[in-house]
């Protein structure tokens, strides 16, 4: 079976508070130096069968449909190489 | 004949019982939709009601907004039927795009329990004829996915089409844009908010008033009168 990635991130002009809260508690756990954090979603979705062209377009579908609301997030479909 | 309004259960629905009686406080007759449902069981008006459908998994509203009921509200909402979202409700009517806009976690992180003073901006919807623009009410308001978000071109749209229904007044409780606390659709037949006027409609309850009663007593004229 083959991987493909989903990566889903709030758009850079959307607030996210909650990797805000990340960003806020690194230092106080002794992690200097990180100037920002914003948190994301990554999905991984095992196919049955090859990933064709028409697997990626069904895909992308999903994302755009459903893992993602593209009012407020974009997303990066990615094959996994196996290992 | 009085009008029949419908209010949908999805898995996780909390409020659909303080909706029901709600309508039938207000004098139409209440019917319960259960989120498989395609046919709408001849309702004349939709309530998509507060809570935690699917979990909020994935997205507040996401996972409901492609149920069987869904298909056939959006179809019939086009169409012009009133529809009402309440809190969970307006999340789904957001990722439906029967409304504009997105839902997002509340900017404090923090799920809010408390009384809501709003200003009725919009008295030209289907739910909010009964109120007068500029009136001032208090429902219950319960949430933590309440930060109503969309681009300034949107946002600009909906100030000038009048389509801002509810502000939030004395402190806006979770970052909304525009201390946005409800909007409606173009034909204001689509109307969503986040907090709960289904909770105030008896003195006894909520926010010991019935400021939330006109939501149904308005839908109610509409629709005998139509």
């Amino acid at each position: 079976m083959a991987r493909v990635v989903v990566d889903v991130m709030l758009k850079p002009e959307i607030l996210d508070p909650q990797g805000q809260a990340v960003q806020r508690a690194l230092p106080r756990l002794g992690f200097e130096g990180i100037a920002d954090v914003r948190q994301g979603k990554r999905f991984e979705l095992e196919v049955d069968g090859p990933v064709d062209e028409a697997a990626l377009a069904r895909i992308h579908e999903i994302a755009e449909t459903f893992l993602a609301n593209t009012v407020i997030e974009d997303f990066v479909v990615k094959v996994e190489e196996p290992k | 004949m009085t009008a029949r309004i419908g209010v949908v259960t999805f898995p996780g629905t909390l409020d659909d019982r303080d909706s029901l009686r709600a309508v039938r406080i207000a004098g139409a007759e209440p019917v319960s939709l259960w989120h498989r449902d395609k046919d709408l069981h001849q309702v004349d008006a939709v309530v998509l009601a507060g809570g935690f459908s699917y979990g909020d998994y994935l997205r507040a509203g996401a996972i409901s907004r492609f149920s069987p009921v869904m298909a056939t509200v959006i179809e019939q909402a086009k169409a012009g039927m009133p529809v009402l979202g309440i809190c969970n409700g307006f999340q789904i009517l957001t990722e439906s795009h029967l409304l504009p806009g997105a839902m997002l976690r509340n900017n404090h992180l923090h799920f809010i329990c408390r009384d809501q003073k709003l200003r009725v901006e919009s008295a030209d919807t289907a739910w909010t004829s009964d109120y007068s623009a500029g009136q001032e009410i208090s429902v219950p308001l319960k949430n933590i996915d309440g930060r109503y978000v969309a681009d300034e071109r949107t946002l600009d749209e909906l100030e000038a089409e009048g389509r801002v229904a509810f502000r939030y007044l004395d402190g806006n409780p979770n970052g909304s844009l525009r201390d946005i606390a409800g909007i409606s659709n173009a034909a204001g037949n689509v109307v969503g908010l986040m907090p709960h006027p289904e909770h105030a409609v008896e003195p006894l309850i909520g926010t010991g008033r019935t400021d939330g009663l006109g939501f149904f007593t308005s839908i109610l004229k509409k629709l005998v009168s139509a």
